[in-house]
C-alpha cells in the first residue's frame, strides 16, 4: 500500500520540483532580460551605474562564497580588488614589463589574485573569527599603502590610467555588455556551486564543523579552492574597475568600499546568491537617490549593517523564502522504513572488526578513559552504558580521531586508525551522530543529508563551477540516495523544509540519513533516543537492529536501558572510563555491581 | 638616535598597550572582542580637542568629560552591539554589530569635527625638552591604568565580581551577581581607558578621526601575541610592537614598517594562534 502511494507521488514530486526549479531560475532569467535590454531605456549615466553594480558583483560573487556560504569574515577583501586594479593596468600601460594586451593583463590579474587570496585566507584555517576579521583589515591597509609607496609601478599618490579594452568593448555601453557578462557567468558559476556538494559542504563548515568533519570533508582543502576562486575574481572586478574609472588613485580603495561589499553578502542573507545579488544592486543605486547624502553613505551603510544584524540576520534571502513560512502539519509522525535498507546500504561488506586496545585518555587531572578494551564487530549492535562522565562519549570521540589518546590506539581490521584526522574517518565509512544534532539549520533536510554523501562525489571543483556532465551525474546520485536514507527514516515528506524547523526527535533521525549516506561500516550513535517518546524510541530500535541486519556494526550510547537490552548483542558497561562488565544483555541485566551502581535492584 | 626611537617606541606602545587593555577587559565581561576599542582612542583625542581647544574648559574638566564620553561609548557599546547578540555567540555576530558602531562613531566624527588631524592642547605649561610630555604621557598613563587595575581586581569587592564573571559567568549567576550591570561597567571601564589612551597620546597622534582603524589594528596585536584577556601579556607585547615599528620606522621608512609590522604579526600568529605566552584550550565535542 505505501510502496503504491509512493509509486504515484512520484511522478507529481517530479514536477513539483521542475516548477521550484523554475520559480528559483525566474529572479535571475528577469534580472538578465532587465540587463540586457538596459541600453534602451536608460541613459548613459545610469550605464555607468549600471556597470559599476556588475563589477561590483563579480567581486561580491566570490566573497559570497566565503563570507555568506563558508562563514569566513574577511572583512578587507577590498585589498584584491585594489590588488587586481593595479595589476591589471600596471601590466596594460607596461610600467613593469612591455605593455601587455588588456585581456592578458586581466588574466594574469586573476592569477595573482588568487594566490594572495589564498595568502589572505589561509590565516583563517588557524585563527579564531575576529582574529582573522582584523587580520584581513590589516592587509587592506598594507595594499594600499603599498600601492602609494611604490611610485615606479603603480603611480604612487599620482595614480596610473586604468586598461582600455579594445573594440567592440571600448565604448560606454560596450565596456557595460563586457562587465555584465562576466557578471551573469560569475552568478552562473558560484551558482552551480551553491546547488553542488561543495557548496553544501561550505555551509557545513560554517554551521556543523564536526559534523561536515564526520562527513569526510576536509575543511583546509575545501577553503583552499574557495580562496583560489574568490581572490581571482576580486582581482578581475579590479581589473575591471580600474577601466571603468579609468584613473585610479591609492584613495579610491577605502576600507568604505570593503563594508560595502560585506554589507552587500549580508543584506542578501547567508547561503543565498539572489540575496546577496539583490543587496548588491542595492547597495550600488541607493546613492544615486540620495545625492544629499553622499557624505552620509559609508555611515548610512554602517546604520544599515548593524539594522541587519540586529533585526534580519536571515536578510533578503529570508524575506524572500516564502515557502518555508507555510506551517507544517503539527501531529506528523516518524515512520521509518527499514525495507529499504538492503537497498541503500547493499550487503557485501565485511570490514573485519573496529577495536580499542588498551586506550586511555585523561583530561588535566581527570582520567576520562582508563585503559579500555573493545570490540565492535559488523553486524552487531554494541551498546555502551555507564553513568554520565564514564566516559562514554570520549571514547566515540576517541574512534571518530577528535581526541588523541594518551595510550593504546584504535584499529580497524588491524590497521591503526590515526588521530586527530578526522575527516579520513568516512572514508573508512565510519559514520556518526552527535548528542545535540549537528546540522545546517538554514538548509534543507534533503540537502543535510546530502552533505552526508559528500566523499561519494567524483568531480572536481572546477567540474561543478562549469556544470559538467560528471557534476550533474554526482548530483543526481546524490539527491537520490538522500530520498532514499529519507524515506527509509522516514521523513521523506519532510525532504524540501529548512532543517531548523524540525522537531527535536525529527532532528535525531535526520542525523541516522545523514550517516546512512556512507553506506557505513560502523555507525556510531551518541544517544540517538534521548528527548525520543517512548513509540518513536521502539521504531529507532527496530531501524538499528535492521541496519546492523545488513553488516554494518552499530555502537550505540545511551541511557535508556530497555533500548540497551533490547536490541544490542553485546553490552559494555564503563565506570570512571574502566569497564565495570561486559557480555550479552541477559549477563549484564544480572550483573550485582551493575545493578546495584545504576539498573536499581 | 637609538634613545629617541625607544623613547617614542615605549610611548606609542604604551597607547597600543592601553587599546589592548580596553579590548581585554571588554572581552573578560563578555567573551568578545569588540572593534569599537580603536575608536575609543580616537573618541579621547578628539572630545579632548574638542573640550579643551574649542570649548575652552579647563584641562582637567576637559579630561574627566573625554573619559567620560569614552565611558558612554563603552556602555551605548554593550547595549547596541554586544548584549543583542550575545545568545548566538556561535554565529559570530559581534563581529559585524562592533564594526557596524565603531564606523558609525568614526563616520559621524569625519562628518562632524574634521576629516583633518587637528591640534590637540599640550597638558603641562612646561617647556620642551627632550624628553618631552607627549612622550611621558603615555607612559604615566600606561603605569597608572595597570596599577590601577592590579589594585581594582585583587582589592576590591567589585573587581572581585568582575574576575568572576570573567571565570565563569554561569557560576556567577547562579551567586546572584548581576550580571549584566556588571558587564556594562566593565564596558564602561575599558570605554574610560580606551578615551584615556587616545588623550594621553594626543599630542601624538593628533585628533583625527582616522586614528580609530589604525588603534584597532595596532591596539589588537597585543592582545592577539600578549594572550586573549592577559593584561601584562598586553603590556609587554604593546612594548615590543611600539619599539619594533619606531625602529623599522628609522630603518625602512614609514610604509614599509607598517609592512614589517604586519607581516611579523601574521607570522607569529599563525606560529603562536594563541599568543606568545598563551595555552591552547581543547575543544569540546
Amino acid at each position: 500500500m505505501t510502496e503504491m502511494s509512493a509509486a504515484q507521488s512520484r511522478p507529481a514530486r517530479a514536477s513539483l520540483l521542475g516548477s521550484h526549479a523554475f520559480v528559483a531560475a525566474l529572479p535571475f532569467l528577469v534580472l538578465l532580460i532587465v540587463g540586457l535590454t538596459l541600453p534602451l531605456f536608460a541613459g548613459g549615466y545610469w550605464g555607468v551605474i549600471a556597470t559599476r553594480a556588475c563589477v561590483y558583483w563579480v567581486l561580491v560573487t566570490g566573497l559570497n562564497l566565503m563570507v555568506g556560504f563558508a562563514g569566513q569574515l574577511a572583512i578587507g577583501w577590498v585589498a584584491l580588488l585594489t590588488l587586481g586594479a593595479y595589476t591589471t593596468s600596471a601590466l596594460a600601460a607596461g610600467n613593469v614589463l612591455p605593455p601587455l594586451h588588456p585581456y592578458l593583463a586581466l588574466a594574469v590579474a586573476g592569477a595573482v589574485g588568487a594566490v594572495f587570496g589564498l595568502i589572505v585566507g589561509l590565516p583563517a584555517l588557524r585563527l579564531r573569527t575576529f582574529y582573522f576579521a582584523i587580520t584581513t583589515l590589516g592587509f587592506a591597509t598594507i595594499v594600499t599603502q603599498i600601492a602609494l609607496a611604490w611610485a615606479s609601478v603603480t603611480g604612487g599618490g599620482v595614480g596610473v590610467p586604468g586598461p582600455i579594452f579594445p573594440p567592440p568593448f571600448d565604448s560606454q555601453w560596450g565596456f557595460y555588455y563586457f562587465c555584465f557578462g562576466l557578471a551573469a557567468i560569475c552568478t552562473w558559476m558560484t551558482a552551480n556551486i551553491a546547488a553542488s556538494r561543495f557548496g553544501r559542504a561550505l555551509t557545513a563548515v560554517r554551521d556543523a564543523e564536526v559534523a561536515a568533519e564526520a562527513s569526510g570533508i576536509s575543511k583546509p582543502a575545501l577553503l583552499v579552492t574557495v580562496f583560489l576562486f574568490s581572490g581571482a575574481v576580486a582581482a578581475i572586478a579590479g581589473g575591471l574597475f580600474a577601466s571603468l574609472q579609468s584613473y585610479i588613485t591609492p584613495d579610491a580603495f577605502t576600507i568604505d568600499l570593503s563594508v560595502l561589499f560585506f554589507i552587500g553578502v549580508l543584506i542578501g542573507g547567508r547561503g543565498s546568491i539572489l540575496g546577496p545579488l539583490l543587496g548588491t544592486i542595492l547597495l550600488t543605486v541607493l546613492p544615486e537617490f540620495a545625492a544629499p547624502l553622499v557624505a552620509w553613505s559609508t555611515f548610512l551603510y554602517a546604520v544599515l549593517l548593524l539594522v541587519i544584524v540586529l533585526a534580519i540576520p536571515g536578510g533578503i534571502a529570508d524575506l524572500l523564502d516564502f515557502k518555508n513560512r507555510r506551517p507544517l502539519e503539527s501531529n506528523r509522525a516518524v515512520i521509518p522504513r527499514p525495507d529499504l535498507l538492503a537497498r541503500l546500504l547493499g550487503r557485501d561488506r565485511d570490514p573485519g572488526a573496529l577495536t580499542l586496545e588498551g586506550v586511555a585518555l585523561s583530561f588535566g587531572g581527570v582520567r576520562a578513559i582508563d585503559g579500555l578494551d573493545l570490540e565492535i564487530r559488523p553486524g552487531q549492535v554494541h551498546g555502551l552504558i555507564g553513568p554520565n562522565g564514564s566516559g562514554k562519549t570520549t571514547t566515540l570521540n576517541v574512534i571518530s580521531g577528535y581526541y588523541a589518546p594518551q595510550r593504546g590506539t584504535a584499529r580497524l581490521n588491524g590497521t591503526e586508525l590515526p588521530a586527530l584526522v578526522r575527516h579520513t574517518r568516512a572514508r573508512h565509512r565510519i559514520a556518526r551522530t552527535f548528542q545535540t544534532p549537528r546540522l545546517v539549520g538554514e538548509a534543507s533536510v534533503l540537502e543535510n543529508v546530502m552533505i552526508g554523501g559528500t566523499i561519494d562525489g567524483n568531480g572536481t571543483f572546477v567540474e561543478s563551477l562549469l556544470s559538467l556532465p560528471r557534476h550533474r551525474r554526482d548530483e543526481a546520485k546524490l539527491r537520490e540516495t538522500a530520498m532514499l536514507a529519507l524515506a527509509t527514516v522516514g521523513l521523506e515528506s519532510l525532504a524540501a523544509v529548512r532543517a531548523d524547523r524540525l522537531q527535536h526527535s525529527e532532528l535525531r533521525f535526520v542525523e541516522i540519513a545523514r550517516a546512512l549516506m556512507l553506506r557505513p561500516a560502523f555507525l556510531l550513535l551518541d544517544e540517538p533516543a534521548a528527548g525520543l517518546s517512548a513509540e518513536e524510541i521502539r521504531r529507532l530500535g527496530a531501524l538499528l537492529v535492521a541496519i546492523a541486519q545488513t553488516g554494518t556494526g552499530v555502537l550505540l550510547v545511551e541511557h535508556h536501558a530497555d533500548l540497551i537490552f533490547d536490541i544490542c548483542h553485546h553490552v559494555t558497561v564503563l565506570n570512571l572510563g574502566k569497564m565495570l562488565a561486559a557480555g550479552t544483555p541477559a549477563e549484564i541485566r544480572s550483573h550485582r555491581e551493575v545493578v546495584n551502581a545504576y539498573l536499581g535492584g | 638616535m637609538v634613545e629617541s626611537i625607544v623613547l617614542s617606541g615605549v610611548a606609542i606602545g604604551c597607547i597600543y598597550a592601553l587599546i589592548g587593555i580596553a579590548y581585554n577587559v571588554m572581552f573578560s565581561a563578555s567573551r568578545v572582542f569588540s572593534f569599537t576599542a580603536g575608536t575609543l582612542g580616537m573618541l579621547g583625542g578628539i572630545l579632548g580637542s574638542l573640550f579643551i581647544l574649542r570649548m575652552g574648559m579647563p584641562i582637567w574638566f576637559g579630561f574627566i568629560l573625554a573619559l567620560a564620553g569614552g565611558a558612554l561609548l563603552g556602555v551605548v557599546t554593550e547595549i547596541v552591539a554586544v548584549r543583542p547578540v550575545l545568545k548566538s555567540l556561535d554565529q559570530h555576530l559581534y563581529v559585524l554589530s562592533t564594526l557596524a558602531l565603531a564606523l558609525i562613531v568614526q563616520q559621524y566624527t569625519a562628518i562632524e569635527w574634521s576629516t583633518e588631524p587637528q591640534p590637540f592642547p599640550r597638558i603641562f605649561d612646561v617647556a620642551r625638552g627632550g624628553f618631552d610630555q607627549q612622550l611621558w604621557l603615555p607612559m604615566v598613563a600606561c603605569a597608572i591604568t595597570i596599577v590601577g587595575l592590579e589594585v581594582l581586581y585583587r582589592h576590591t569587592l567589585l573587581g572581585h565580581a568582575f574576575l568572576a564573571i570573567a571565570e565563569d559567568n554561569y557560576a556567577a549567576r547562579a551567586l546572584g551577581l548581576p550580571e549584566r550591570n556588571l558587564r556594562m561597567a566593565s564596558y564602561a571601564l575599558a570605554g574610560a581607558i580606551g578615551a584615556l589612551a587616545g588623550f594621553a597620546g594626543g599630542q601624538m597622534l593628533l585628533a583625527f578621526f582616522a586614528n580609530a582603524p589604525l588603534l584597532t589594528f595596532y591596539g589588537f596585536v597585543p592582545v592577539a601575541l600578549g594572550g586573549m584577556g592577559n593584561n601584562r601579556g598586553a603590556v609587554v607585547a604593546g612594548l615590543i610592537l611600539g619599539l619594533f615599528q619606531q625602529a623599522a620606522n628609522f630603518l625602512v621608512g614609514g610604509i614599509f614598517a607598517s609592512v614589517a609590522v604586519f607581516t611579523v604579526f601574521i607570522i607569529v600568529l599563525l606560529a603562536r594562534p594563541d599568543g606568545l605566552a598563551g595555552a591552547s584550550v581543547g575543544r569540546r565535542v
